[in-house]
C-alpha cells in the first residue's frame, strides 16, 4: 500500500514536469505568485539594467494576442538571476501567458510563455466546478431536485451518486456528438435538442443495464434515473462545455467536478435537515421555506470559496 | 381528472392554488438565480410560457401517436424544440436581455414544471383544455418571477422596473444572488402563514 502512494506521488511528479520544462533554454522556471505577479528565473545571470527595465517587456495571453497587458514594475530578484514581474491588473492564471523581452541578450527578442502545469488546470477546473462554482450553491441550478431528495442522508447519498455517473456519461457522449458531428456540420442550433436528447438515452440505459445487472442496486437507486433528467444541471453541464471549447480531459474534470458538487452539496443539506426535523420552527416554516433559508446560509457560506486557489 | 373545467377553474389553479413557484416549489432555479429586477423576470416568465403553452398543444395533439413507454423522451423532445424556437428568437430580436438571461432560457427544457404538466394533464385532456392548463401554469410562473423580482428590485436596489422609487438603496444584500433563497423562503413562508391564519379563522367560525 505504501509502495503504490508513493508510485503515485511520482507519477504526480512525472506529470507535473512538463510545466516546469516548458520554458526555452535560456529561462530555468517560470510561475504564476500572488494575484497580478509572475516569476521568471534565468539559467544565468542576466544584464540588471535590461532585465529589470519593464519597458521591454511585451506579455499577451495567448489566446488574445492583441491585448497587451500593461506591466507595472519588473524587480530583479535572486542576485540578478531572475526577475518578478507585476502587472497593473490580477491575471488570470487559467489561461497561457506568451511574454517577450527586447534584446535581452543583444540579438532580437525572446519569446516565453507563462502557464499553469497542465494536471493542475485540470484539477483547477474540477475544484472549481465543486467549490467555487458549485451548481447548487453558486450557479443555483438543480434546485428542484435538489430540495427534493435532501430529506434523507440516505436518500441524499444514492441521488449525488447515480447523478454523477449520468453526468459523466452523459457528458462524454455530449462532448463527442458536438465535436465531431455538431460543429463539422454546422448544425450548432440543435445543441439543446441532441444534448437534451442524450441525457435522456443515457438515463434509459443506465435503467436497462441496471436493472439487468444488479437487481438489488436498481431496488434502491432506480427512482433517482427518472429524476436525473429534471436536474438543470445535467444539461447546463454539455452547455458550458459547448460554449467553452472544452477538450475531452477538461469535459471529464467540470463533469466529475459538477457531480461531485451536487453530492457535496445534497449530503450538507440533508444533514442539516435530518435536524431540523426534531428542531421547533414556526409553523408557517417547516418544510420548504426552512429549507429554503438554511440552503441561502450554504450559499453564503460557499461565497468564501471565491477566490480559493490552489493551484 | 376527466370531468371538464371551466377555463377560469384552470386558470386560477395554476396561478394560484398549485402555483409552480410558491406552491409546488417547482423551476425554483431561475426564480431564485435571476430574479434580481422586476425586468428579467418577465422576460424568463414570458419564455417559460410560451414554452408551456406550445408544449401542451403539441402533446396534447399528438397524445393518442405517442407510445406510454416513450412518453417522457417524447416530452422532453417536444419541450427542447419548443426551447430551441424561443432560444433562436429572442436571441435574434432581444440580444441585450437574451444575454442578460444568460444560460437560462436554454435550460428552461430541464424546467420540471413544464415536463411535469404534460404528464400529469396534457396527456389525457383535451387540445382547448390542454391550451387553458398552459396557460394558467405559465401565468402562474409569470407572476411567481415577477413579485419575487419586485422585491429583490425594491430592496436592493430601491428600483422598479428601473425606475428609481425610493431614492435610496435599502439592503444592498436583496441583490445578490445568494438572497434570493431567503426571499423565497421567506415568501413561501409568509404565503403558508395566510394560509394557517385563514383557516384557524373558518375553523372558529364552524
Amino acid at each position: 500500500m505504501r509502495m503504490k502512494l508513493r508510485q503515485l506521488i511520482l507519477l504526480a511528479f512525472v506529470l507535473l514536469l512538463p510545466g516546469v520544462l516548458q520554458a526555452a533554454d535560456l529561462i530555468k522556471k517560470t510561475s504564476f505568485s500572488g494575484t497580478n505577479e509572475m516569476k521568471v528565473l534565468f539559467t544565468g545571470k542576466v544584464n540588471a539594467a535590461i532585465a529589470g527595465d519593464a519597458s521591454r517587456y511585451t506579455v499577451y495571453e495567448e489566446n488574445d494576442p492583441d491585448i497587451k497587458l500593461a506591466l507595472a514594475a519588473a524587480t530583479i530578484t535572486d542576485e540578478g538571476r531572475g526577475v518578478t514581474l507585476k502587472f497593473a491588473e490580477p491575471l488570470n492564471s487559467a489561461n497561457t501567458h506568451v511574454v517577450s523581452i527586447r534584446n535581452l541578450n543583444g540579438e532580437g527578442a525572446v519569446d516565453f510563455k507563462v502557464s499553469k502545469s497542465y494536471l493542475g488546470y485540470l484539477l483547477s477546473i474540477l475544484i472549481s466546478a465543486m467549490l467555487i462554482n458549485n451548481f447548487v450553491f453558486t450557479k443555483y441550478l438543480g434546485l428542484c431536485v435538489f430540495f427534493g431528495t435532501s430529506k434523507r442522508k440516505s436518500t441524499a447519498k444514492g441521488m449525488g451518486v447515480v447523478f454523477t455517473i449520468v453526468m459523466l456519461v452523459s457528458a462524454s457522449m455530449s462532448w463527442f456528438f458536438y465535436q465531431y458531428i455538431l460543429i463539422p456540420f454546422n448544425l450548432n442550433f440543435l445543441q439543446i435538442v441532441v444534448f437534451i436528447g442524450l441525457v435522456s438515452l443515457t438515463v434509459q440505459a443506465v435503467d436497462t443495464i441496471l436493472r439487468k445487472v444488479n437487481p438489488v442496486l436498481f431496488n434502491s437507486f432506480g427512482v433517482f434515473l427518472v429524476l436525473v433528467i429534471a436536474n438543470c444541471i445535467i444539461i447546463a453541464v454539455p452547455l458550458i462545455l459547448a460554449n467553452n471549447n472544452y477538450n475531452y480531459l477538461e469535459t471529464f474534470m467540470l463533469a466529475l467536478g459538477a457531480g461531485g458538487g451536487f453530492l457535496l452539496a445534497l449530503y450538507l443539506m440533508s444533514s442539516v435537515r435530518e435536524r431540523l426535523e426534531i428542531a421547533m420552527i414556526p409553523a408557517s416554516f417547516k418544510g420548504l421555506p426552512i429549507a429554503f433559508i438554511v440552503a441561502g446560509q450554504f450559499a453564503m457560506a460557499f461565497l468564501g470559496f471565491s477566490g480559493l486557489k490552489l493551484f | 381528472m376527466t370531468n371538464t373545467k371551466s377555463i377560469g377553474q384552470l386558470l386560477s389553479r395554476g396561478i394560484l392554488s398549485e402555483n409552480p413557484i410558491f406552491k409546488l416549489a417547482l423551476s425554483m432555479c431561475p426564480a431564485v438565480g435571476i430574479s434580481t429586477t422586476v425586468m428579467n423576470g418577465v422576460m424568463l416568465g414570458v419564455a417559460v410560457f410560451f414554452v408551456q403553452v406550445f408544449s401542451s398543444v403539441t402533446i396534447s395533439l399528438f397524445k393518442d401517436q405517442i407510445h406510454p413507454r416513450i412518453r417522457i423522451p417524447s416530452y422532453t423532445l417536444t419541450i427542447a424544440t419548443w426551447v430551441t424556437v424561443i432560444d433562436l428568437v429572442l436571441a435574434a430580436y432581444m440580444p441585450g436581455a437574451y444575454a442578460k438571461m444568460g444560460i437560462f432560457v436554454k435550460l428552461i427544457v430541464a424546467f420540471a414544471i413544464i415536463t411535469m404538466r404534460l404528464e400529469m394533464f396534457a396527456c389525457k385532456e383535451k387540445v382547448k383544455d390542454s391550451f387553458w392548463d398552459g396557460v394558467g401554469m405559465g401565468l402562474g410562473f409569470l407572476v411567481g418571477m415577477v413579485v419575487i423580482g419586485f422585491v429583490r428590485e425594491l430592496l436592493g436596489s430601491g428600483t422598479v422596473l428601473g425606475y428609481d422609487v425610493l431614492g435610496f438603496k435599502p439592503l444592498l444584500f436583496f441583490i445578490l444572488p445568494c438572497a434570493g433563497f431567503f426571499v423565497v423562503g421567506l415568501m413561501m413562508a409568509f404565503f403558508n402563514w395566510i394560509e394557517v391564519f385563514y383557516k384557524q379563522k373558518r375553523g372558529v367560525r364552524s
